[in-house]
């Protein structure tokens, strides 16, 4: 009985096999892992996904997709990068630093293209931005930071100083604290720090700042992004605007950025693996910055903070959250 | 499950054999439920992978690791013993400061040792593959480890530590310094678990702050599995128990990996982890009813 019915399974997973692909794009494998699961890294992988889907690689019919996730644990991450190099596929694309780490260190011969890692320079990932060589190229989510500054100025003519929530644990983070550190002087900002190193401790990072800065303006950091609404509490109830680095925060409640989202970034990567998969050698592709000058602003969100977004910026905006 | 992938899973079972032997000789011999461990396995890794950035020989890299690992081990014995605050939470204070403490000597939250020279580099020419190579280099590592630490732990300094976690005030009477035998327990169970972590940096490439997240969980599924398979009283057995236990831990994470053909998503990988521990520890019971009644061996620790 339980014999027929795994046999019967295995015939039909077999037809299913058997029938005839696309008639001009050939079956190609993909295997996407991720250090940790959440919304931006999330969007990645759908972005990744359905861009290979919309150049012609259908997941589930033309396309074999796995994905993983390492929970958080290097050690997991490592695992999978050895799992998915047993698997062989086309192309591994790994997303974040640990996990980018990981699977470079463990493939020698198969494509990678590596996703949302700020620094990979830094991280050894490639000798040379322009000219990869070996297996690997990739996509740096590196934040246009100066335009944040530019746009924070331009919203609140007097700020004088912004507070910098981050995870001194997040590698992506501590880079950018180098570069906002490094530019805040020109358009006329300080920095206070706020370090968290739990999500449980946004909360008293966020409370830590009020009364000590004019706004805040919170990067891509994983630990900060995953408690966002417990920052958003603490602006609205202190009349403390928040400023956002990506676009699906000021969806989820922050006044504006401009900047891309990380579902663009996804698609962008899905670009540079589908023309892996068309059969250039990472090696000899580039690897890319995120692209992406949306702007995005939050007129209720910023009215709860206690301030209002000039005109200007709202008619210039390329979404207006609520609207 | 392909080849390249159980070798992956049985070299990772390998590195972290060495935080289960570590995690053996503070819980088991010295009754020390030891939670630095989660701050001394990146630190472990944070020191090699700094000082070989740095320029230094990979080897003393790992050893200054060692040293570095012991030295956490005994500050935890140090707040347990002399200032008196209870073993776990003297352990987590060590944990926490740790974070810090790997944060200031990498400067960063990680460094990345790629394209350095490692313990391994000169065997990476010998014609073997990566995949096996690792493993095996890795496997004389944990078979030199375990073959010491039987012999100290079956020397007169071995037996006192033992005495120590089975009875404190009983071999206090005996003239055994109980103090001194969980200073060096403390510190040799810590440095073999930077050990680990520094072969981790070596053998992957990096060196994360967050890498230790979950050690202690990892180090005591190992032996508490490893008892559970191989149950005996000689040190000797117990110690290969603990290897075993982490190399099955291993496997049965790359077992979850591998389980969405049936509908697992990737966010189950934990639960389904635990789940397949949980089967190898109550599986014994089931098989032997008769001995289900009584006191499991392994619940009281096999090799005091």
């Amino acid at each position: 009985m339980k014999i027929t019915r795994i046999a019967g399974t295995v015939l039909a997973l077999a037809c299913l096999g058997a029938v005839p692909a696309g008639a001009q794009v050939q079956s190609k494998s993909v295997a996407v892992t991720a250090i940790v699961e959440h919304p931006a890294l999330d969007a990645v992988r759908d972005g990744v996904r359905d861009e290979l889907a919309e150049q012609g690689w259908k997941p589930g019919d033309t396309l074999r997709f796995d994905y993983q996730s390492a929970q958080g644990n290097p050690g997991t991450a490592v695992q999978i990068a050895r799992q998915f190099v047993g698997q062989a596929p086309d192309v591994i694309v790994p997303i974040s630093t640990p996990s980018a780490q990981a699977v470079v260190s463990a493939a020698r011969d198969i494509p990678v293209v590596f996703t949302a890692v700020t620094d990979p320079l830094g991280a050894q990932l490639v000798r040379d931005l322009e000219k990869p060589g070996r297996n690997v190229t990739g996509l740096s989510d590196l934040s246009p930071v100066a335009d944040h500054l530019a746009l924070i100025r331009e919203i609140m003519p007097d700020a004088r100083r912004l507070g910098f929530p981050y995870n001194p644990g997040e590698p992506n983070s501590v880079t950018l604290l180098e570069l906002v550190k490094k530019l805040a002087p020109e358009h006329g900002f300080s920095i206070v720090e706020a370090p968290a190193t739990r999500s449980a401790d946004v909360q008293g990072a966020a409370r830590g700042l009020v009364g000590r800065v004019d706004a805040v303006y919170m990067p891509t950091d994983n630990t900060i992004v995953s408690a966002l609404e417990a920052l958003l509490i603490v602006g609205a109830q202190n009349k403390l605007p928040v400023f956002t680095a990506d676009t699906d925060s000021v969806q989820r409640g922050a006044v504006a950025t401009v900047g891309f989202n990380y579902y663009q970034v996804g698609r962008q990567t899905g670009q540079i693996v589908a023309r892996v998969l068309k059969g250039e050698n990472p090696g000899d592709i580039p690897v890319t910055s995120a692209e992406g000058t949306d702007l995005y602003v939050n007129p209720k969100a910023a009215a709860a903070m206690g301030i209002t977004i000039p005109d200007a910026v709202v008619a210039r905006a390329s979404k207006v959250v609520g609207q | 499950m392909s080849a390249v992938a159980f070798l992956g899973a049985a070299e990772l079972g390998l590195v972290f054999a060495l935080v289960a032997l570590g995690v053996f000789l503070s819980f088991r011999v010295l009754d020390f439920p030891d939670l630095t461990v989660d701050g001394s396995f990146p630190l472990g890794a944070a020191v090699t992978a700094t000082l070989i950035v740095a320029g230094w020989n990979p080897w003393l890299a790992t050893g200054a690791a060692m040293a570095a690992g012991a030295l956490a081990g005994i500050v935890t014995a140090t707040l347990n013993v002399r200032c008196r605050i209870l073993h776990l939470l003297a352990s987590i204070l060590t944990m926490i400061a740790l974070f810090s403490v790997n944060l200031r000597i990498m400067g960063r939250p990680n460094v990345a040792i790629i394209t350095q020279d490692t313990v391994l580099t000169p065997f990476y020419g010998l014609g073997l593959s990566d995949a096996v190579l690792r493993p095996l280099f890795v496997l004389v590592v944990v078979a030199a480890v375990v073959a010491l630490l039987a012999r100290f732990l079956n020397s007169e300094f071995g037996l006192a530590m033992r005495a120590t976690g089975v009875n404190a005030r009983m071999a206090r009477a005996q003239g055994v310094s109980t103090d001194l035998h969980i200073y060096a327990g403390m510190a040799l169970s810590n440095a073999l678990v930077a050990l680990a972590g520094a072969l981790f940096a070596q053998t992957n490439g990096f060196a994360d702050v967050t890498s230790g997240i979950g050690t202690i969980v990892i180090g005591l599924a190992a032996v508490i599995v490893g008892e559970t398979v191989m149950r005996s009283r000689v040190i000797l057995w117990a110690l290969v128990g603990c290897v075993v236990g982490s190399i099955l831990y291993r496997i049965a994470i790359q077992v979850a990996l591998n389980a969405d053909f049936i509908g697992l998503q990737a966010s189950d990988l934990n639960l389904v982890t635990a789940l397949l521990v949980a089967g190898a520890l109550i599986l014994p019971r089931l098989r032997n009813p008769l001995r289900a009644g009584r006191q499991e061996p392994g619940t009281q620790g096999t090799a005091r």
